[in-house]
């Protein structure tokens, strides 16, 4: 086995353990709930037979671990249950909104590596001067406000002040894309509708950014504070005596031992705009699994609130692991290793 | 200590963050004596002032039942910082107890006690205190529950870390060599030389747990009203933009500013107490 698929099959064995441990405290928190999950679905006019026939089905008149059992048993089946709040399964509730999320998540994180390093980069090789100065307090502020302060703050100068783009949702009504993927980006481009392809990628860049401004923020930081240590290492005094350009010495020879810490706490930011994305959705009505969420925990729909933590943890974990992965591919010590990862 | 602090005030941003933290520290605490009208943090209507922008006495505008946004604003901070101190309190000693066991005995309780901990830091921290709080009544103590649930995994992490490190030097092993016992090894050893990196942390994380309360209540999911709540005041008010903008500018702000000021001096105190990870 080559060290990559050695290090994927390791993670991947760490990463079901760790699932196990997150389906049992979910399962555990849900059922801690005070008053009866039956009762409040079916609300104040049932009667107490019909709350009965609900408990029994739910499984909820046996004792808790009977309860996971059966929990984990339709897990495996691929069946989370129905949500009483939709009434559907909680699987297909899931399908549904997930995309959405993702789509903006992705776009977020891609935005996050993209403005977050440069701007690293550049600090560390002004250190000192005002281009760094100027940098680390803009990527500070950026990490001291929650994402919904951005969104709200960027929607009223960029949609409003100054309308140049849009206040809401996903895409222009007039069009209507067939769902393949759920990605809009991607349906949009199977369904050849450049236009649309346009109106959806106009509006996901706002709320993108407003979720990604406290990781571009952390990313800056990061990188500049890898590479500072970095600059400090003898190879970089030898480059800059053989006479490389200082352009060339920042981006090769100080950033790439620089990437790699910064890629394992990006990969950790993910996971915070994963729940991040909840807020953001909220201010610019984007219909993701925000107002899935929030509703479901509202009205105590247990099934829908353990399958909604259980997918993002799932999501948390395999984007994790592709960061692994990545770096893997990255760090020569590890893909020329010999031993056991 | 008096170095650091001379340290903190010789630079012109760690002094930022001093200056940002104090008044809004001061203002929680003297809120009684400072705020125009007191009794608006409560149930109070006064609709022949409502929805006034930013005008004497209303320096930060009225909201949709005509309480001064200002007073809310100070009185918010009351409460969120209660929050964040009590969070801390109680998750910091439970986290750096759990990491320093894991670290120092190592085995199958290191094993255990860290997949645990991967566990907590698997599932998004919103998303866990969401589901937290989702479950039991959203009130003030069931959110710092929320949060706390969520807050210790980071100190077990850093701790673990040190301590593994720290295990390995000279003054442990003479410890262990001269027969002292565990528990003496852990809090009386290796826990002194993890407090300058605990310290740092917990400065920047009065900042976060701001953030993340204020997030959970702008969901719907934390201080209900009355109790004025920066969180829950953006929400409201974000449904009026961008006529009423102060409704939402302000208590943004407001967070902004103080989660700013913990973020200098942190930032200060780890390149002083050179506590880096």
């Amino acid at each position: 086995m080559s060290p990559v698929a050695r290090l994927l099959a390791h993670r991947l064995g760490m990463s079901l353990i760790v699932l196990v441990g997150v389906s049992i405290l979910i399962f555990a928190i849900a059922r801690i709930i005070p008053g009866d999950p039956a009762r409040i679905a079916l609300g104040p006019n049932a009667t107490p037979e019909q709350v009965e026939n609900l408990r029994q089905a739910l499984h909820l008149d046996q004792n808790i671990v009977v309860q996971y059992g059966y929990f984990v048993a339709d897990l495996l089946r691929g069946d989370l249950g129905v949500s009483l709040y939709t009434n559907r399964p909680v699987t297909a509730d899931i399908a549904q909104f997930l995309p959405a999320t993702l789509e903006l998540v992705i776009a977020a994180g891609i935005m996050m590596i993209g403005i977050g390093l440069p701007l690293g980069i550049i600090s560390a090789r002004y250190r000192g001067r005002w281009p760094d100065n100027l940098i680390r307090l803009v990527s500070l502020l950026g990490v001291s406000a929650p994402s919904f302060v951005w969104a709200v703050i960027f929607m009223l100068l960029f949609a409003f002040y100054l309308p140049l783009f849009p206040i809401a949702g996903r895409i222009s009504d007039i069009y209507s894309i067939e769902a393949v993927t759920g990605f809009l980006l991607i349906d949009t481009l199977i369904a050849g509708d450049m236009r649309a392809f346009g109106n959806a990628a106009w509006h996901i860049i706002l709320p993108a950014f407003a979720l990604s401004v406290s990781g571009i923020g952390q990313a800056a930081r990061l990188t500049r504070a890898n590479m500072v240590e970095t600059y400090d290492k003898p190879f970089i005094e030898m480059a800059r005596s053989y006479g490389f350009a200082d352009r060339r010495i920042a981006n090769r020879f100080a950033f790439r031992p620089s990437l790699i810490p910064s890629l394992t706490i990006i990969g950790l930011d993910f996971a915070a705009m994963l729940g991040n994305a909840f807020l953001v959705e909220a201010v610019f009505a984007w219909p993701g699994l925000s107002r899935y969420g929030v509703a479901v925990i509202l009205r105590k729909d247990l099934n829908a609130i353990v399958g909604t933590v259980l997918i993002i943890s799932a999501t948390f974990l395999i984007m994790n692991i592709i960061v692994d992965l990545l770096i893997a591919f990255i760090n020569p010590r590890i893909r020329h290793s010999q031993r056991p990862a | 200590m008096k170095r650091t602090i001379a340290i903190l005030l010789a630079n012109p941003l760690s002094l930022l963050g001093v200056i940002l933290v104090s008044i809004v520290v001061f203002s929680a605490i003297f809120a009684d004596f400072i705020v125009p009208f007191p009794e608006h943090r409560g149930a109070v209507v006064d609709f022949a002032n409502f929805n006034k922008g930013p005008e004497w006495p209303y320096i930060f505008g009225t909201d949709l039942v005509g309480r001064d946004m200002f007073s809310r604003i100070v009185y918010a901070y009351r409460i969120s910082l209660m929050l964040g101190i009590v969070v801390l309190a109680i998750a910091v000693p439970i986290g750096v107890t759990v990491g320093l066991v894991a670290g120092y005995i190592g085995g199958w309780t290191e094993y255990v006690l860290m997949r645990i901990t991967d566990v907590f830091l698997s599932i998004p921290p919103l998303v866990l205190a969401m589901s937290i709080m989702g479950v039991l009544e959203p009130t003030l103590l069931n959110g710092m529950m929320a949060v706390t649930a969520m807050w210790w995994p980071w100190y077990t992490r850093l701790v673990y870390n040190l301590t593994r490190a720290e295990k390995e030097e000279g003054y442990v092993l003479a410890a262990e060599v001269i027969g002292a016992s565990k528990l003496h090894v852990i809090f009386g050893e290796i826990l002194p030389n993890c407090v300058p990196a605990v310290i740092t942390k917990m400065t920047l994380d009065l900042g976060f747990v701001i953030i993340i309360a204020s997030s959970l209540s702008f969901l719907g999911l934390g201080v209900q009203p009355p109790t004025p709540d920066l969180g829950s005041m953006v929400a409201d008010g974000a449904k009026y933009l961008p006529d009423s903008w102060w409704l939402t500018v302000f208590p943004g702000l407001a967070i902004l500013i103080a989660v700013f000021g913990f973020n200098l001096i942190g930032d200060a105190l780890r390149e002083i107490l050179g506590a880096d990870q």
